[in-house]
């Protein structure tokens, strides 16, 4: 796990494997340097020489195309080489373990590890395994810290600053790795955060990482200066306990109706990819007050940032 | 061969003392414990300001023998054992293939006879391949040497099955250890269920699991009229239910395992997969409750549960990792450490709860030092402190919850049947 002291405006870690593990100063840092990275998307010649000679794979064990692209566009904007590894969970079972797969990324040479998986805790395990860096692009329930991170890099932009905004995420929070690393992340910042899901997908003790949570879907929207909206993930519904689809639009659904009782400006994100009509109806993700897609790009600069920290971070840094 | 263990501070609460005691053993059995005994012997023991005690009673330990060689064998774990200070072991029948019937325990007792460094003794299983459905020939466990029943590692979840094993048990004199978790609660969970739980992203086991499974199995205990014991007690919501039974006059006993009064759910917030057990490491909560459910007496019994892994299926994703803490090396340093030198239990009660206490429940004549007696014994220094570290164990496996932990009280000798099986290097 990346447990360094960290002195202002530098870069200590060897990895990002959540927010959780980072300090207000060290978001603030990649939020920073995103700010610069953002301008060269505009660019008719979308490169900088940042990462020559370096080279990154993203080792994906769950099926992903947004987050997957995202970095790969964002390690190429920087010159670095890219590789895809996509792999089948089950194979890992019964093949080579995913420690010994880092390894021989490892061995192969390559710089950085980013790394997507369906089991909580697995980017913490290959980082400890490893010497070359790691970043967490998802594990299980548990972070998905450069949504995380490009959800507050959007909001600052929109709003100019973190501290004291009121944010509401919206939908299953207990299976969500974006909840938890806006959770870290905001609070962090000093924005106030409030999760908004029924019962059942609101985990136990939550408040407890300095949030408030709540049922209410009024009471959620009613301050709030911004709302994340989470994909309701109908697949992990092994028990047949969710809502049903139209029941959750019902109780839960992000609409017009409801937003005319929101504040005027108030900012939507979703991290995508978006169930029109389920937890969001079309009106709002296509209407004024979204930034869906502004997140994409985004999410470009914000991985920008983190390659490239992670790519100055000094060798035998601890882990 | 006589040994004469010189000036140590005797506990044995069968025999109410706790006094400076010389003990003279002589082939094999404890022939003197008294104030001073001048004689000439083969070997003399200084034990000055060491603690001599009986050899611990461990009755949960996996050996893992038939089956799973790679991660434990009869002789390693006894081996493990004499390090210890335990003396007598319980070996659990989860092995591969289960002990489920008469042959299984010929074979087992023949490995034991060839291989095994302390005492050990076969629990049988309740259950054909533990798999719950049908019940075992338990008077042919009987006949062939198994001492008691448990399926652990999996509850009976059949309450018809388990009421049938029961009034068996009673009838044939075994002792019914229960695994007690409601597998339709606890599905997939792998931590504790809680605050850890949701800042893990992982599924949690819920206390209910436990305790729902601790009631419905005591009931069935009132209503045979057999006596039961509770197998690694990890909530206070037990704790409860069983100091209640116990109240009510329902003959129950009880143990936990030092990680559930020593480690709570905190301890896995990096992940770390020698703390994922089952039951779970609970709240800090549950572990004050438990601690004083072994002081107030609730909680009869200390044991391992000694769970050897390979690192194979250790050092992977956190929800593919095995459940289980190796513990037989640790169990009595953890004790000490997080019992006696924090004042909770007095050396007496730790005695009786590792060695006289699951003697009595396994009907056993081991657990005292009294004189006559197969002369089992550990020497312990109190205050020597020493840090677990993977490279410690003799254990075929390193799989402890405890690795990098500082613990106080060593074991500097384990004496069986008269035989010097271990002693600390100097």
């Amino acid at each position: 796990m990346t447990r360094t002291v960290n002195k202002k405006s530098q870069w200590t870690h060897k990895d990002l494997l959540g927010l959780e593990y980072l300090s207000k100063e060290d978001i603030e840092l990649i939020l920073d340097t995103a700010d610069s990275f953002r301008e060269i998307l505009d660019r008719p010649i979308k490169k900088v020489p940042a990462l020559r000679g370096k080279t990154v794979v993203n080792l994906f064990y769950e099926p992903s195309t947004r987050t997957r692209v995202s970095f790969e566009i964002a390690a190429k904007r920087l010159s670095a080489d890219v590789i895809n590894i996509a792999t089948e969970t089950s194979s890992v079972k019964k093949g080579e373990t995913l420690n010994d797969t880092g390894k021989n990324i490892e061995a192969l040479k390559a710089d950085i590890i980013v790394v997507r998986h369906n089991c909580s805790g697995a980017a913490a395990m290959l980082a400890r395994h490893v010497n070359i860096s790691v970043v967490n692009a998802g594990d299980g329930w548990h972070e998905h810290p450069t949504q995380g991170l490009l959800d507050i890099f959007t909001l600052r932009k929109k709003t100019g600053n973190i501290k004291g905004l009121n944010v509401s995420i919206v939908g299953d929070i207990a299976h969500s790795r974006v909840a938890r690393s806006n959770i870290w992340g905001l609070t962090k910042l000093g924005a106030n955060v409030t999760v908004c899901a029924p019962g059942m997908l609101i985990p136990p003790g939550i408040e407890n990482m300095g949030i408030r949570a709540t049922e209410d879907i009024g009471e959620a929207l009613s301050n709030a200066d911004a709302i994340n909206v989470l994909r309701m993930q109908f697949e992990r519904d092994e028990k047949g306990a969710f809502p049903k689809q139209m029941e959750y639009f019902k109780k839960f659904g992000i609409t017009d109706e409801r937003l005319e009782k929101a504040k005027k400006d108030i900012i939507v994100m979703h991290p995508g990819p978006i169930n029109r009509g389920i937890e969001i109806s079309s009106k709002v993700a296509d209407g004024a007050n979204s930034v869906i897609l502004e997140q994409v790009t985004n999410g470009i600069a914000v991985r920008m940032a983190v390659l490239f920290w992670l790519s100055q971070a000094k060798k035998g840094l601890s882990k | 061969m006589k040994i004469l263990i010189k000036n140590g501070i005797v506990i044995d609460p069968a025999n109410k003392i706790n006094s400076a005691m010389d003990i003279l053993i002589d082939q094999g059995k404890i022939s003197g414990v008294e104030k001073i005994i001048n004689i000439d012997v083969d070997t003399v023991i200084d034990a000055k300001d060491k603690i001599v005690m009986p050899g611990i009673v461990d009755m949960h330990v996996h050996l893992r023998e038939p089956g799973r060689e790679d991660k434990e064998t009869i002789a390693s774990g006894t081996k493990a054992a004499a390090k210890g200070g335990v003396t007598t072991i319980l070996a659990m029948p989860n092995t591969l293939p289960a002990i489920d019937g008469a042959e299984m325990v010929d074979e087992l007792k023949n490995i034991i006879g060839k291989t095994a460094n302390v005492n050990v003794l076969i629990a049988g299983a309740i259950t054909m391949g533990r798999l719950g459905s049908e019940l075992c020939d338990i008077a042919a466990l009987k006949n062939h040497g198994a001492i008691a029943l448990t399926d652990d590692g999996s509850s009976v979840d059949d309450a018809d099955i388990m009421l049938k094993a029961l009034a068996r048990a009673k009838k044939d004199k075994l002792v019914l250890i229960c695994h007690c978790e409601d597998k339709s609660l606890s599905e997939k969970g792998v931590v504790n269920l809680g605050v850890i739980s949701t800042r893990l992203g992982l599924r949690g086991i819920s206390n209910e699991s436990e305790y729902k499974r601790v009631e419905r199995d005591i009931g069935l205990a009132e209503k045979a009229g057999a006596s039961i014991h509770i197998a690694h007690v990890s909530c206070k919501e037990s704790v409860e239910i069983i100091a209640n039974a116990k109240k009510k006059g329902i003959k129950v006993t009880a143990e936990t395992a030092p990680h559930y009064f020593s480690l709570s759910e905190e301890g896995l917030l990096d992940y770390n997969t020698n703390m994922k057990i089952n039951p779970p490491l609970r709240s800090k909560e549950d572990v004050a409750a438990i601690k004083q459910a072994l002081r107030q007496g609730i909680i009869d019994i200390i044991a391992s549960d000694h769970a050897p892994h390979t690192e194979n299926e250790k050092d992977i994703e956190f929800d593919y990792a095995e459940y289980g803490t190796i513990g037989l090396e640790t169990e009595l340093a953890v004790s000490v450490t997080e019992l006696i030198h924090t004042g909770l239990l007095t050396w007496e009660s730790l005695v009786e709860k590792m060695c006289y206490g699951p003697a009595k429940v396994l009907g056993i004549d081991k657990g005292t030092l009294g004189i006559g007696r197969d002369a089992d014994i550990a020497i312990v220094a109190p205050e020597k402190e020493w840090e677990v570290t993977k490279e410690c164990f003799v254990s075929r496996s390193n799989n402890s919850a405890f690795l990098g932990k500082k613990l106080k009280g060593a074991v500097e000798h384990t004496i069986y049947k008269g035989n010097i099986i271990y002693s600390m290097k100097p």
